[in-house]
């Protein structure tokens, strides 16, 4: 007898089959799946991903960085930002097609637009949470506004920062399914096109979709790693809860 | 360490984010000229289905005897066409003395099959080849060519489960290829589909994500006309892309509005590739029965001025100039003489 767990798990290593395997689709009149397929559209995917997440680092971090370090505009930092979120991509791909046709570029405009507001709201506070003393000091020194920011602030704000990066790369990535609709195929294309590649094509894009998210996440948390100064990770070390509590009785004898 | 990766990290950034800039202006001049909106183009062509007088007064919709002691719900699939026919049928039969509840909005075609099978609507209009194919699980290939068979086979599988399918319409809302009439200038002028056998290696076609692989669309047409295109693209936005000229051809519906304006050449499909689907009203057996024959007599009435041509106005008129499904719908009924 089937349980439905047993059902789900069944469907599931179907699914993973789906990637490896061509098989013939449900209607039996193409092929469908296999590495081969499901690597072009993995790589179509990251792609558009990539760029839009490259692109709007590249927007929102200086501006985010510019507006923190002066501690102004506030509103326009999260405000735009949010407003910038409620704004469905869907939207503004179809606003987009007018001015730039479909496929890659219209994707990917809309996707930068997309990553934009998490990176840009997260850069801000993480200059805004920096310890004023810190910046008084380091303005006590002699240094100027733009050494401040580059050798006190970015550095304090870089895991405030990576994180918003991070939102961004999931949110980039599980929505560019949508591109099949607007002229490029994606992982979506399997999930828009449930008829021809069956449940299991739907679910195998779905989990390739979650792989490639979290390999790229793994991605920028080693570039993460790169760029945070030696210092500041012997700090964050020093400062992490050791990992085994000793028994209490010894503890109990060393603190008396 | 921490001054290195900076700089290196900004240079990299700020070349990024110029040829981002870049591209993105390059691109905008190049496809801001070509593209006046379809709906600026529709003319209101409300008198091209005029008929004359004597005609419209006799299809002035009589009430029927002991109409006002029947109600029955009747709904729709979830988009224009859909929404506009339900009317036309809701405002026919009230016109004729029924009580109708009026459930349009249904879903897609699954929930509405599921929603009339189960009796939460008493009726709505479905297309023959979507009830064979998606209701009663016949392949695409097997549905047949003919329109009146198609029905015949629709209205056996409605039988089965207690459902009277009724005449169907004169229009289709099937496939198609489109393309823009500079295009056809540039193609020496193609009435059918066939006759692009010999450029369709040059040429994009667009349709929605599934199609290129749909045995009823673009794998169909490759298959029986025995060429290929350039390219695919996947994509919703056909008129936008044969506009802009991210596509040289695209699947129509054949009663989409924007075809109503005269910009595009649809294509004749000279090999019959594409099933028929005419509309049906399916309803539920028992309503059928309340309805008797003079009820059912006004539902398929109603249906006999809806040609393609006249379908694609009124989709032109919702979808295009943003007019309300009601008045459409009353518009279209007051134009043939049903109601006055």
């Amino acid at each position: 007898m089937i349980t439905p767990i047993g059902s789900i798990f069944s469907t599931f290593s179907d699914s993973v089959g789906f990637i490896f395997e061509r098989r013939p689709s449900d209607a039996g009149t193409v092929q469908v799946g296999g590495l081969a397929e499901m690597g072009h559209l993995a790589g179509n995917h990251f792609a558009v991903s990539f760029l839009a997440i490259v692109v709007s680092i590249a927007i929102s971090v200086p501006i985010g960085l510019w507006l923190g370090h002066l501690g102004r505009a506030e509103m326009l930092a999260v405000g735009v930002a949010n407003v910038g979120r409620a704004v469905p991509a869907l939207a503004i791909i179809g606003f987009c097609v007018a001015f730039l046709g479909t496929g890659f570029r219209n994707i990917a405009f809309a996707l930068t637009l997309l990553a934009i507001p998490p990176i840009l709201t997260n850069t801000y506070v993480g200059m805004r949470q920096v310890d004023p003393e810190l910046v008084d000091a380091a303005r006590g020194q002699g240094l100027s506004g733009f050494q401040i920011v580059r050798q006190v602030e970015w550095p304090l704000a870089l895991p405030t920062i990576f994180g918003g990066i991070r939102i961004s790369v999931v949110t980039v990535l599980a929505t560019a399914i949508i591109s099949p609709i607007a002229g490029l195929d994606s992982l979506g294309t399997p999930i828009f096109s449930e008829e021809i590649y069956g449940t299991e094509g739907v679910i195998a894009a779905a989990i390739a979709v979650a792989f490639l998210t979290l390999m790229t996440d793994a991605g920028f948390a080693l570039v993460q790693r790169l760029v945070t100064p030696k210092g500041l990770k012997i700090a964050a070390r020093a400062n992490r809860r050791p990992r085994r509590l000793r028994p209490l009785s010894i503890r109990r004898v060393q603190h008396p | 360490m921490t001054r290195s990766s900076f700089r290196i990290l900004f240079t990299l950034l700020a070349v990024l984010v110029l040829g981002g800039f870049v591209a993105a202006c390059g691109e905008e001049e190049e496809s801001s000229s070509d593209s006046p909106t379809p709906a600026a183009q529709t003319t209101a062509p409300e008198k091209s289905g005029d008929i004359p007088a004597d005609e419209k007064t006799a299809n002035k919709i009589q009430a029927v005897d002991g109409a006002s002691s029947v109600s029955l719900s009747v709904g729709s699939k979830n988009f224009t066409e859909q929404y506009i026919l339900g009317e036309i049928y809701v405002q026919a039969l009230e016109a004729a003395g029924y009580n109708v509840k009026k459930d349009l909005d249904l879903g897609p075609e699954r929930v509405a099959d599921a929603a009339l099978r189960k009796g939460v609507v008493d009726a709505y209009p479905e297309y023959t080849g979507t009830a064979l194919t998606s209701a009663f699980g016949v392949k695409v290939a097997e549905v047949p060519k003919d329109p009146m068979q198609a029905y015949e086979d629709a209205k056996a599988g409605y039988a089965k489960v207690g459902i009277t399918a009724l005449a169907p319409t004169p229009f289709e809302n099937t496939y198609r290829l489109g393309i823009t009439k500079a295009t056809a200038e540039k193609l020496g002028n193609p009435t059918k589909i066939s006759d692009l056998a010999d450029k369709a290696d040059t040429l994009t076609i667009n349709g929605f994500p599934a199609c290129r692989q749909r045995i009823d669309c673009l794998l169909g047409v490759q298959q029986t006309y025995g060429f290929k295109f350039k390219k695919f693209l996947p994509g919703e936005q056909k008129y936008q892309v044969l506009d802009n000229g991210d596509a040289d051809v695209t699947f129509v519906f054949t009663t989409d509005g924007p075809l109503s304006s005269g910009k595009y050449v649809v294509l004749e499909d000279d090999k019959n590739v594409f099933p028929p689907y005419n509309i049906t009203f399916a309803v539920r057996d028992e309503a059928a029965k309340k309805l008797g024959p003079e009820g059912q007599k006004v539902v398929t009435d109603v249906q006999k001025y809806m040609t393609a041509e006249i379908m694609q106005e009124l989709n032109a008129r919702v979808d295009l100039d943003k007019q309300k499904r009601e008045v459409v719908a009353a518009d279209y009924l007051k134009q043939f003489g049903f109601t006055s």
